[in-house]
């Protein structure tokens, strides 16, 4: 008798490590695919490891009792292998792919997301089709797109005066969809384009003969529709030729991390819009020293955005009680998003996470005071006025009366 | 204002200087690649990473060893012919037997390999090399503002070419460099080192390469891309000029540079393959190259 109670004991016992064993199979799965050490790793990389690394440490590691998981995924820039890993991510039981730099991968992976109805926050690009006709109830767009960059700028300088713009545009799909914006906007805030230059996109070193056509058409503004290290040769060369002091240059396009790459006395005066900047107010100070800690520079807003949206995913997931997608979105779009990236964001029905935008001017060297010091926040652009009015939106799921 | 053909003159000086200065970049890399293919018979993809090697030594000398742009100018070249040297005597030399297409592939590789380190290393944002103090400033021409330091990369850059073309066709070094590419089993039994002369020579294409780096440092931000994007232009210029011509590579460098030049004030989009197509009417009309032997 003794004999067989001790079994049933310890068949009881047996069970009950079997069930705590099963919770802890059962994590809660999030995959960071991005550019890992690419040509556009400031877009992901290092940097977003650590901020998906930092949300999870910061919601406790785990959520309901299930440990959240995070792998990192190298999507190498190219859409085709983007899209066959996600779905391999997915079959294999991720819950959450973020980031996703660069607008092809991005707009391939949220159609296996939709398929297999899994979660993509999308942080790395900017392409407005993502919440624009190519929208998806399975996304939301954290951070950035080509609208929020190149419309608040273009309406701050033109209704100060600066009126007439010179155009030095990028030859492929993302350069002349923000020429597109840029063009429309300035033509709405009663400026004028007087002059464009389209140059091959990240094969030119040589921006010297776009800087001189800029510099001589004598335009106020010289605004520059391209990205990465085609804005910081185009605004070398524009130093280098000796950019009037009555020219501003507008970057639409443009990280931290290439500020101080360029060095403040190339960049000094630029003008530009950002979702998200390090010395900005207590909160975001604090986490990007945490950031800085780990990493050795400071966050840009992608990163920021890649720990914002994680963090949104998880709290989602917790109010949800379940990692199950449709409930999980319904809560992301329910819950406004307060954290040190965004005050009050919301996720609208088109799946854009709106929150305010800063408009920045790079200081010149005297004002910059101690490292990483390199921007004057000149305005906040309220939520609703940085991001494409809902009535415009070309996305399907937007309500239409 | 005098216009030519509806662009204004001084626009159209102004870009063919730039074109001028661009040319100069071509001639020294094309050079270098002309003079690897002529007496090694090796397609050197690896040129481009050369090139960018230099430009990331020059910075390493300057930020953490404080030696200058004039001493990164001497010792850079020397140094990368070193690595040059290197690679020649552990990789090329077991190919040279093969297939062309053999050594295309190795080059190729080591492009990716010394690249992705370059990356893991440095970052993808671009790093500054300022442009140094005795070249800083611009010259007022009238119809443009030309800073100094371009002024200097054409002196720099076709002297060196020159020099090159000196040494090759005009000494007797040259002439047994010549000849031991011609036929190397009889300079062989005349006593001389054939297989230590070529590796010299792929050491001094590799140091153009190299110095060609250092020159563009000041001009650009330096990411580990910036070979990579240089290099697919370089082999159109040589592919023009006839490989193995030394003299063909620099005509046809600074040729090709302003009418890139031309390209940008008429129809800016067509600069990045305009050199393309008249690699492809060469190919058509001389398929050894405007200045290559039979």
């Amino acid at each position: 008798m003794k004999s067989v109670s001790r079994f049933v004991l310890a068949l009881m016992a047996g069970t009950m490590m079997g069930s705590a064993a099963y919770a802890q199979e059962a994590p809660i799965r999030i995959a960071l695919m991005t550019d890992l050490a690419g040509p556009t790793a400031d877009y992901g990389g290092q940097g977003g490891m650590e901020a998906i690394k930092m949300a999870v440490e910061d919601i406790g590691g785990s959520i309901n009792g299930r440990p959240v998981e995070i792998a990192f995924i190298d999507h190498q820039n190219k859409p085709d292998i983007a899209v066959t890993k996600a779905r391999e991510a997915y079959d294999n039981g991720t819950d959450m792919i973020i980031n996703l730099s660069n607008s092809a991968a991005a707009l391939g992976v949220m159609e296996i997301a939709k398929a297999k109805n899994k979660v993509v926050i999308v942080t790395g690009a900017g392409s407005s089709k993502i919440t624009g006709d190519a929208c998806s109830p399975n996304t939301v767009h954290f951070a950035f797109n080509a609208y929020s960059l190149s419309n608040a700028p273009v309406e701050a300088l033109t209704r100060a005066g600066d009126d007439d713009w010179f155009l030095i545009v990028s030859d492929f799909a993302y350069g002349l969809s923000v020429e597109g914006a840029v063009t429309g906007a300035v033509d709405q805030a009663g400026g004028k384009v007087v002059g464009t230059v389209k140059h091959p996109a990240f094969m030119a070193t040589d921006f010297s003969s776009y800087a001189l056509q800029a510099i001589s058409s004598g335009a106020k503004v010289i605004g520059l529709s391209n990205s990465s290290s085609d804005t910081t040769n185009s605004i070398r060369a524009l130093k280098e030729f000796g950019l009037g002091d009555d020219q501003k240059m507008v970057a639409f396009t443009l990280l931290i991390n290439e500020i101080h790459g360029l060095g403040i006395d190339q960049a000094s005066g630029l003008v530009y819009a950002t979702a998200f900047y390090w010395d900005r107010t207590e909160a975001t100070r604090e986490w990007s020293k945490r950031f800085y800690e780990r990493v050795g520079k400071m966050p840009n807003m992608v990163n920021a955005g890649d720990y914002s949206g994680t963090l949104h995913y998880l709290r989602a997931v917790e109010a949800a009680g379940t990692s199950d997608a449709d409930k999980v979105l319904e809560k992301m779009h329910e819950m406004p998003v307060n954290d040190m990236f965004a005050e009050n964001g919301r996720v609208r029905e088109d799946g854009m996470m709106v929150h305010d935008m800063y408009l920045v001017q790079v200081k010149t060297p005297e004002e910059s005071k101690y490292p990483w010091d390199y921007l004057n926040v000149l305005e906040t652009i309220p939520a609703e006025k940085a991001f494409v009015p809902l009535e415009q939106s070309e996305c399907p799921l937007v309500a239409k009366d | 204002m005098t216009e030519i053909f509806g662009v204004p003159a001084q626009v159209l000086y102004g870009q063919l200087l730039l074109g001028l200065v661009n040319g100069s970049f071509y001639a020294l890399l094309s050079l270098g690649l002309s003079v690897i293919f002529g007496l090694l018979n090796i397609v050197n993809f690896a040129h481009g990473t050369m090139y960018m090697v230099g430009a990331f030594l020059a910075y390493v000398l300057l930020s953490p060893l404080g030696l200058n742009y004039w001493w990164a100018l001497a010792l850079v070249p020397v140094l990368a012919a070193g690595i040059g040297i290197f690679i020649e005597r552990t990789v090329l030399k077991r190919i040279y037997g093969l297939d062309n297409i053999y050594g295309l592939l190795v080059t190729f590789a080591l492009t990716m390999i010394i690249e992705g380190v370059v990356r893991v290393y440095f970052g993808v944002s671009g790093l500054r090399y300022p442009v140094p103090q005795a070249l800083t400033g611009m010259l007022d021409l009238g119809f443009m503002r030309l800073p100094i330091y371009r002024v200097w990369v054409i002196v720099a850059a076709l002297g060196l070419c020159l020099l090159t073309w000196a040494i090759i066709e005009r000494t007797r070094l040259g002439a047994t460099l010549r000849a031991g590419t011609e036929n190397p089993k009889l300079v062989q039994a005349f006593g001389v080192n054939v297989p230590m002369l070529v590796t010299l020579v792929f050491g001094w294409g590799v140091g153009l390469a190299a110095f060609a780096g250092v020159l563009a440092a000041p001009l650009m931000q330096l990411t580990p891309q910036i070979g990579h994007s240089i290099i697919i232009t370089v082999f159109g210029v040589v592919v023009i000029g006839g490989m193995g011509s030394i003299l063909g590579s620099i005509l046809t460098g600074l040729a090709l540079g302003l009418l890139e030049g031309v390209a940008k004030v008429y129809y800016p989009e067509a600069s990045s393959t305009v050199i393309f197509v008249v690699m492809i009417l060469v190919l058509l009309v001389r398929p050894h190259g405007l200045f290559g032997k039979q």
